[in-house]
Order: C-alpha cells, then sequence, then structure tokens
C-alpha cells in the first residue's frame, strides 16, 4: 500500500508584474542579461492578501476544477512560510474556511524550496500510517511582502503562487525512494534576519544594506547569498540525484521526466548539463511565474499534466533544494 | 590549466554582452559594461563547470582585476 498524486491545480494572484514593468522602474538594469533567468513574468500578492488567502483559493480551485467533495478530505497538509496568526495553526483556519469535515487531521511546516517534496512523504505517512485515504496537500509563497522595494535581483526572480495537490491512498508505492539532507550552517545564506524571536526589530533592522550590485535590502527584509546558493546546489544537487537513481535502480534513461525546483533557468540549465539529463526530458517552467519557492514543482506538474506529458505510467523524478540549506528528492509514478 | 588569454576567451562567450576581444587580464570586472549580480553568477558558473573550482561572492568582493580572478582559480586548480 502507498500513495499517489491525483490532481493539481494552482493559483496566481491578479497583479502582474513583467519585465516591462521592471525596466521602467529599474532601466538601469537593461542589458545586464537577466533575461538569462528565463523569467518573464511574475505574479504578485496584494498588500491585504495573505499566503492562507491565495492557499484558500488553490484549494477551491482544486475542488470545483476536479470535483473533489471537500468533505472527501481526510488530512490538510500546508506548507507556508507566513502563517496567519502565531497561534493557531494557519492549517486549522484554512480547515474551517474550507468547510472540511471534523474527522479531518491538519499539520504545516515553514520549509521553502524544498517543501513539496517533503509534503509528499509526509502525505504518504498520513496515508499508509494514519489511515487517511485522501491528503489534501497545499503550499503557498508569499515571499514578496518580505522585500525591500530596492531589492532588484529578488524582485526579477520570485513571484507569488499558492497550490493545490490532491493525493490518495494507492494499492502501489508509487512515490518513493527519497534522497534528502540539510546544511544546518548554510542557514543564513537565505535569511529575513529580524522580526521573529531571535532578532527583534530594532532601528538597525531597518538601516539599508547595499550590496555590489545596487540592491538594497536590510535585517528586516527578505536577503539571498546568491552565489553562495549557487555553489551548494551545483554541489548538492547532482549528487543527490545519483544516489536517488541508486537507490530507485533507475538509470536516466528509465526516468520520463525530471522536475527540478525552479530558482532560474540559468542554474536549473547548468544542473541539467552536470547531471547529464537530456534536454527533452528536462522541465523548464519559469517563464510565466518566476520563482515561486515551495510552489514551482507543483505548477510544473499541473502544466505538465495539461500538456499530456503524464499518462500512466509516466515516471518524474522531482527535486527540491535551497532555504536551510536543504535538499529532497523522491521518484514519483503516475 | 588554460592560459589567462584562453580564460578570457571563455569567459568573452559566457558574458554574452560583451564584445570578443575587449577584455584583458588588468580590465577591472566590475567596470564590464552592464556588470550585474547575473554577470557574477555566470562568472562562479565558468569557474565551477570549466575548472571544478568555487569562487565565492567573497572571492569576487576581494578580487579587482580579471587577472586576480585567473590567479584564484589557476592556484585552487593546482
Amino acid at each position: 500500500m502507498g500513495s499517489k498524486i491525483s490532481v493539481i491545480s494552482y493559483y496566481l494572484p491578479e497583479k502582474t508584474f513583467t519585465n516591462e514593468d521592471f525596466y521602467l522602474e529599474f532601466p538601469e538594469s537593461k542589458g545586464t542579461s537577466l533575461e538569462k533567468t528565463g523569467i518573464y513574468k511574475r505574479h504578485i500578492i496584494a498588500p491585504d492578501e495573505t499566503a492562507s488567502d491565495m492557499a484558500f483559493k488553490a484549494a477551491e480551485k482544486l475542488f470545483s476544477e476536479h470535483q473533489i467533495d471537500p468533505q472527501s478530505i481526510d488530512f490538510l497538509i500546508l506548507a507556508c512560510i507566513e502563517p496567519d496568526y502565531y497561534t493557531p495553526p494557519t492549517s486549522a483556519v484554512l480547515h474551517g474556511r474550507l468547510g472540511l469535515k471534523p474527522a479531518c487531521g491538519i499539520m504545516e511546516y515553514n520549509h521553502g524550496c524544498s517543501a513539496y517534496v517533503y509534503g509528499l512523504g509526509m502525505a504518504d505517512g498520513a496515508i499508509t500510517r494514519m489511515g487517511a485515504k485522501r491528503v489534501l496537500f497545499l503550499t503557498t509563497s508569499s515571499l514578496t511582502h518580505t522585500f525591500h522595494p530596492g531589492d532588484k535581483s529578488s524582485r526579477f526572480v520570485f513571484g507569488d503562487a499558492a497550490t493545490a495537490t490532491l493525493l490518495e491512498d494507492s494499492d502501489t508505492e508509487d512515490i518513493g525512494p527519497y534522497e534528502y539532507g540539510t546544511n544546518g550552517n548554510g542557514y543564513n545564506r537565505i535569511i529575513v534576519e529580524d522580526g521573529h524571536a531571535r532578532n527583534a526589530i530594532t532601528e538597525e533592522s531597518l538601516m539599508e544594506i547595499k550590496d555590489d550590485f545596487g540592491n538594497i535590502t536590510s535585517r528586516a527584509t527578505f536577503r539571498m547569498d546568491g552565489t553562495g546558493v549557487f555553489l551548494f546546489t551545483m554541489k548538492t544537487v547532482p549528487a543527490m540525484i545519483e544516489e536517488l537513481l541508486k537507490k530507485a535502480a533507475l538509470k536516466i534513461e528509465d526516468v520520463d521526466y525530471f522536475v527540478f525546483h525552479q530558482p532560474n533557468e540559468f542554474l536549473n540549465e547548468m544542473l541539467r548539463k552536470k547531471i547529464g539529463i537530456p534536454e527533452e526530458k528536462f522541465i523548464h517552467c519559469i517563464r510565466e511565474t518566476g520563482n515561486t519557492v515551495q510552489c514551482t514543482i507543483p505548477i510544473a506538474l499541473c502544466e505538465m499534466y495539461a500538456e499530456g506529458k503524464l499518462t500512466r505510467g509516466t515516471t518524474v523524478v522531482l527535486a527540491g533544494f535551497g532555504v536551510g540549506l536543504s535538499w529532497i528528492s523522491t521518484v514519483a509514478k503516475f | 590549466m588554460d592560459s589567462i588569454d584562453q580564460f578570457i576567451v571563455k569567459l568573452e562567450r559566457e558574458l554574452d554582452m560583451v564584445e570578443p576581444g575587449t577584455l584583458n587580464p588588468e580590465v577591472n570586472y566590475r567596470n564590464i559594461p552592464n556588470w550585474s549580480s547575473m554577470y557574477a553568477l555566470i562568472i562562479v558558473a565558468l569557474c565551477e563547470t570549466e575548472y571544478d573550482v568555487a569562487v565565492t561572492g567573497e572571492d569576487l568582493r576581494k578580487c579587482n582585476t580579471i587577472s586576480d580572478l585567473y590567479n584564484i582559480v589557476a592556484s585552487r586548480k593546482g
């Protein structure tokens, strides 16, 4: 007995921010090769919209697009970095808003780029060990709320989104094995430093920090060491994929598609070449949405469903990597 | 390890907004027209994929010229 991904839907906020909009605001960035990221457009959460509002809309879309009865959901899992309240858990709030039944478990975690693949493992646990038949797995990212307006790099790369995946019990083990790891010493490579339990907001938190490329951040806004994360990814992800394939007794040619987290197309192309994955097996899905953190993989899968790429028996390697620093991958059979 | 001239040819190829033949060892890479975080990433990627050498953001901050950068890569390549 195992679990399988049944259907996926996603929600994008109404407001868009295209490259034309970006260059109007930052004309000095024209001709700096930012297009190598493969991004043309991002969707930006409204100031009065929360991450859970987006997750709610993604779930409603899933229910209506695939005729899912909310009462049939036995477990809700939420991957969300920006909770509605300190307590209670946002998954409880969503449980109420979505009208899920009382006999429905909830669980949530604040992982970022690796969250989707971790969530598949947790959903599998809910199904195989906790008796759930249907798991609603939501991911939502409102990262742009944390940006300094002058942080050009982040504003070019990231967008907001939410996704909803339905996982169901299966006679066969359709997801797994997993390969994962963490480098906790790299926790400050991707960080919002002040404004939580460790560091309160002080005057110093709001002082602007300008990097060598003219990006403005502060201790209270999102900051990422782009080159450090790049080197981490190039070192970690190829080794992880090699180990996963070994564990699954698969070769690259046995896998139909490789769907990685989509930080940017330049980095993913470097990874693809280093691992030796043929172009036709490697999915790029970033042009219309940017890097949506824990939403990139399910958005890519949803688009693949729409394009008819995920038919019965399709084997896909999924890999998430980033904030933490953390990494995880698995094999999913459709 | 490539010579510095070969290194520069590869660098110019990767930095696609830079005309071939415009860089030399004494050029401060921060003065390359359109120098950006993307260019920094391209340089780090080139060092990683072509020479299997990790050049960090800190290295890029400490170095000034293309020659400085080449010396780091050459010394780590061994």
